[in-house]
């Protein structure tokens, strides 16, 4: 029970910062991308604010020999600069735009913090399907 | 769109920060949003608190927009197919590289981890090249 609160308030924590920031507003985010049209500046100082914050409390946080709540922390190991790494993220910056070409009259309207909510929020569709791609991918040694 | 504003930029961003923190110290967790929902779709017992997690996020953009927007967050049109592509770009992308903008860019820059710096600029410069390539390239308003 203890274990569930703080996800939960961490949660709550994250959606307001996305939304006080404007994150949640999808012309944010591409005005920050398009940098050879009208530039905003606006997600350079949200990941300023978290990353300031995040430097100087994972300093004290890391410090400890385990979490407050549990037995040990759970920390990436891997340290190597790998291909994965690269190429996965540089798939990542292509479908975190979302703006894919398509014909105006198929759009629908989808309420746009509800909608980058479910993307930002939940980075993103398909998931699973994904996962599953990523499988194969392993074992095919992609 | 409303003004630069980077007093909320940056504000929102710390409390993005103060969530990341309290996941890591309480229950030793990153608050890497692709993370959580990868590992949440597993629906094991032991990943409960990552769905109190996604719940809290959601609830925490609820609460802004209806509590403390001075305006709407402006809502603009999407293409449906355009999201799904882009969602599972995502999905895959992120499961490869391992890490999205949270998990990479608030936390992994915050455990000033090398991996997370090469994937922040991997993936900042293929999101500037795909906006640059569909707004100015193909000239498409998207």
């Amino acid at each position: 029970m203890k274990q569930s609160l703080m996800p939960l308030l961490s949660g709550l924590l994250f959606g307001l910062g996305l939304g006080w920031s404007q994150m949640i507003d999808r012309d944010r985010v591409l005005g920050f991308l398009d940098v050879t049209g009208v530039w905003d500046p606006t997600l350079l100082f949200v990941l300023g604010g978290a990353v300031t914050m995040t430097v100087i409390a994972f300093r004290f946080v890391l410090r400890r020999s385990q979490p407050l709540w549990v037995e040990t922390f759970h920390l990436p190991t891997k340290k190597d600069i790998d291909r994965p790494l690269v190429i996965g993220s540089a798939i990542f910056g292509v479908g975190n735009c979302r703006i894919l070409p398509w014909p105006r009259h198929h759009r629908f309207s989808l309420g746009n913090w509800q909608s980058s909510l479910v993307c930002r929020g939940s980075d993103c569709w398909l998931p699973g399907l994904s996962e599953v791609f990523n499988d194969v991918r392993t074992k095919a040694k992609f | 769109m409303a003004s630069f504003n980077w007093v909320t930029a940056f504000g929102g961003g710390i409390l993005i920060g103060i969530s990341a923190t309290l996941l890591l110290a309480f229950n030793g967790r990153i608050a890497g949003i692709s993370g959580i929902v990868n590992g949440a779709i597993t629906f094991t017992k032991t990943e409960v608190w990552r769905w109190w997690f996604l719940i809290g996020l959601l609830l925490g953009g609820m609460l802004y927009e209806y509590g403390f927007a001075l305006q709407p967050t402006p809502r603009s049109t999407f293409a449906p197919v355009a999201m799904v592509i882009g969602g599972f770009l995502v999905g895959f992308g992120t499961r490869m590289g391992s890490g999205c903008t949270s998990g990479h860019g608030v936390c992994g820059l915050g455990r000033l981890s090398l991996r997370s710096l090469v994937a922040v600029i991997t993936f900042m410069i293929t999101a500037m090249l795909t906006v640059w390539m569909v707004r100015h390239g193909l000239g498409l308003n998207l």
